[in-house]
């Protein structure tokens, strides 16, 4: 059970990821996205995925682009002042190539809650009056025709424990996505986890998810995360994969590890916006490229030097981040 | 002094921000001016991210609120869900200001950042409400941002993400909110408030060099500009510590 955990990038892709798999990745926007998975499912050709984030970046857009995505369930599809809306996301929205309903990010976490701890859905007071309540995005048959798609997105109660004034919450369904992958900076060959910084929702996301993909930076022997066993956040036995990839997470960042790659999220911003530009830039760095190892070759020793994280801040101090 | 439109929307949103106010960020002028509040008008405000991260000792300007430059030396590192507690909770959520951008905005204050157009054929698509409508759901108070557009302050926004005072007085409590309203809307003209009977935006402070004519001129309403004056200008300390504490690298002022 243990040591078959241990597997390359395209094995554990290919072992868990199917076509028309519902998968979550964690991270948020240009911190700790699984990018090398992502990368591994355009480069497999998976196709038809349904995706669940709260904040989907940098790992939501070449997926996106690359026509692996069918249908995403998100708050937000931005990447902070490098990509203020995702170009290929935008794009794919406005072509109609992508279904997208829209949560915020609250309820999308508190949805991958509700997935983790096994109740059918969570209660939120957020949305109320808005077109989130209003305006659903998937198609209605959509919903009856997909057994994994609840027939609501969300419905609105009163308060069955409030005494006199009526008070409203929304009810918003629990996520239990086939896989959910996640990129840490340490772990065990058993799987278990630990997050530096923020924890964002990898933690809900990974124990509401059937399967999970742990990518790490560093694979540790279990007596060294043991011994200061309150820095973990993910017990091995829900952990079905371990890959270690190092820079896993370029061009997003990792705390205490690298900063992100400022000049590669402008540059992807760049080529996103033209089709034939995405192009070549998929087969440049992704389908190009000898698996993760290619990648980083190709992006260089000298760039990942630029952006290896000061240890005290956790970044890299005085980064280039202009655009 | 010399000072750009973008240096004085900082100010006039850091005068905003109160003593002791727990402020939630997003990126861009939002964050710039809650670091410039906290080095000047606010020494007791606490910045937090809903990403987790909570009283950012913040020594280099994020670039996205997952920047790691939010997580160092904060008082917990935490995630979303505690993040969003802190505005939902009913002690901790009054206190809360929470500082916003908008693509669209209307008369109440109700913000849409989802998409211009239809929204099941949009023609264009925006990120969508990120923890932003959890903001104007929760928060005791909202700052929004906005460019000084006619497209933007429209009568009708084409998507409704995040609640301001929804369709007027007494709309939040009908619709089952306990708290939560827009303190002001700051754009690269003037500072807007809303009249405490009919929630509706009014001209406050206009910029020096800017007209009330000129803010009316590019709103797609019609605002009450009677009680508007202009506002101070940056003072030289409030543009010092903009320049050479928040932003020394102008990633955000430009």
């Amino acid at each position: 059970m243990t040591a078959g955990k241990i597997m390359s990038l395209s094995e554990a892709v290919g072992t868990f990821i199917r076509d028309g798999a519902h998968i979550s990745f964690g991270g948020f926007t240009i911190n700790r996205q699984p990018m090398a998975v992502a990368y591994e499912i355009i480069r497999q050709g998976i196709k038809d995925l349904h995706v669940y984030m709260h904040s989907g970046g940098q790992a939501l857009d070449p997926l996106v682009g690359a026509g692996c995505v069918r249908a995403v369930e998100i708050a937000y599809g931005g990447n902070g002042r490098f990509a203020p809306t995702c170009v290929r996301f935008r794009k794919a929205v406005q072509s109609g190539q992508i279904m997208v309903e829209d949560y915020t990010n609250y309820q999308m976490t508190m949805r991958f809650w509700a997935g983790a701890m096994g109740v059918p859905f969570a209660p939120v007071t957020s949305s109320i009056g808005t077109d989130i309540v209003k305006k659903w995005g998937f198609p209605r048959d959509f919903r009856r025709n997909q057994e994994r798609v609840p027939d609501q997105k969300l419905v609105i109660v009163d308060n069955p424990f409030q005494k006199d004034v009526k008070e409203k919450v929304v009810l918003v369904p629990a996520i239990n996505p086939d896989v959910t992958i996640i990129h840490v900076q340490k772990a065990t060959p058993q799987g278990t986890a630990r997050i530096e910084g923020l924890t964002f929702a990898d933690v809900e996301q990974a124990k509401a998810a059937q399967y999970v993909i742990v990518t790490c930076e560093e694979l540790v022997p279990p007596e060294e995360l043991r011994a200061e066993p309150d820095r973990n956040q993910i017990p091995f036995f829900i952990v079905d994969a371990v890959v270690l990839l190092p820079y896993g997470a370029h061009p997003t960042a990792c705390y205490g590890y690298y900063d992100y790659d400022a000049k590669h999220l402008n540059y992807y911003r760049e080529i996103a916006s033209n089709d034939d530009d995405f192009k070549r830039y998929l087969d440049e760095y992704i389908y190009g490229v000898k698996g993760h190892q290619g990648y980083l070759d190709k992006i260089g020793r000298e760039a990942l030097s630029e952006i290896k994280a000061d240890r005290r801040f956790g970044y890299a101090l005085g980064l280039q981040r202009r655009g | 002094m010399e000072y750009t439109p973008r240096e004085m929307m900082a100010v006039a949103a850091a005068r905003e921000i109160k003593d002791g106010e727990i402020v939630f960020c997003g990126t861009g002028l939002p964050l710039v001016a809650a670091m410039a509040a906290k080095l000047i008008y606010a020494p007791n405000s606490i910045i937090f991210f809903e990403t987790g991260a909570i009283d950012s000792q913040l020594m280099e300007i994020p670039l996205s609120v997952a920047d790691p430059r939010v997580m160092y030396r904060t008082c917990v590192n935490a995630g979303l869900a505690e993040a969003f507690g802190i505005m939902q909770n009913p002690f901790t959520g009054p206190k809360t200001v929470a500082i916003l951008g908008a693509a669209q905005i209307d008369i109440y204050g109700n913000i849409n950042s989802t998409c211009i157009g239809d929204y099941w054929k949009p023609q264009v698509r925006f990120p969508g409400s990120g923890g932003g409508c959890d903001a104007g759901s929760f928060a005791g108070r909202t700052i929004i941002f906005v460019k000084h557009e006619k497209r933007r302050f429209v009568p009708r926004l084409d998507y409704l993400t995040t609640p301001g005072y929804l369709d007027g007085p007494d709309g939040r409590v009908r619709a089952g909110y306990k708290r939560g309203s827009p303190r002001c809307v700051i754009t690269d003209m003037a500072l807007m408030r809303f009249d405490p009977e009919t929630k509706r935006m009014y001209l406050d402070k206009y910029y020096p060099g800017i007209t009330p004519k000129q803010v009316q001129n590019n709103i797609g309403f019609s605002i009450d500009v009677s009680r508007a004056s202009q506002m101070d200008p940056p003072l030289e300390r409030e543009l010092r510590i903009l320049r050479e504490k928040v932003d020394p690298q102008r990633l955000i002022l430009g």
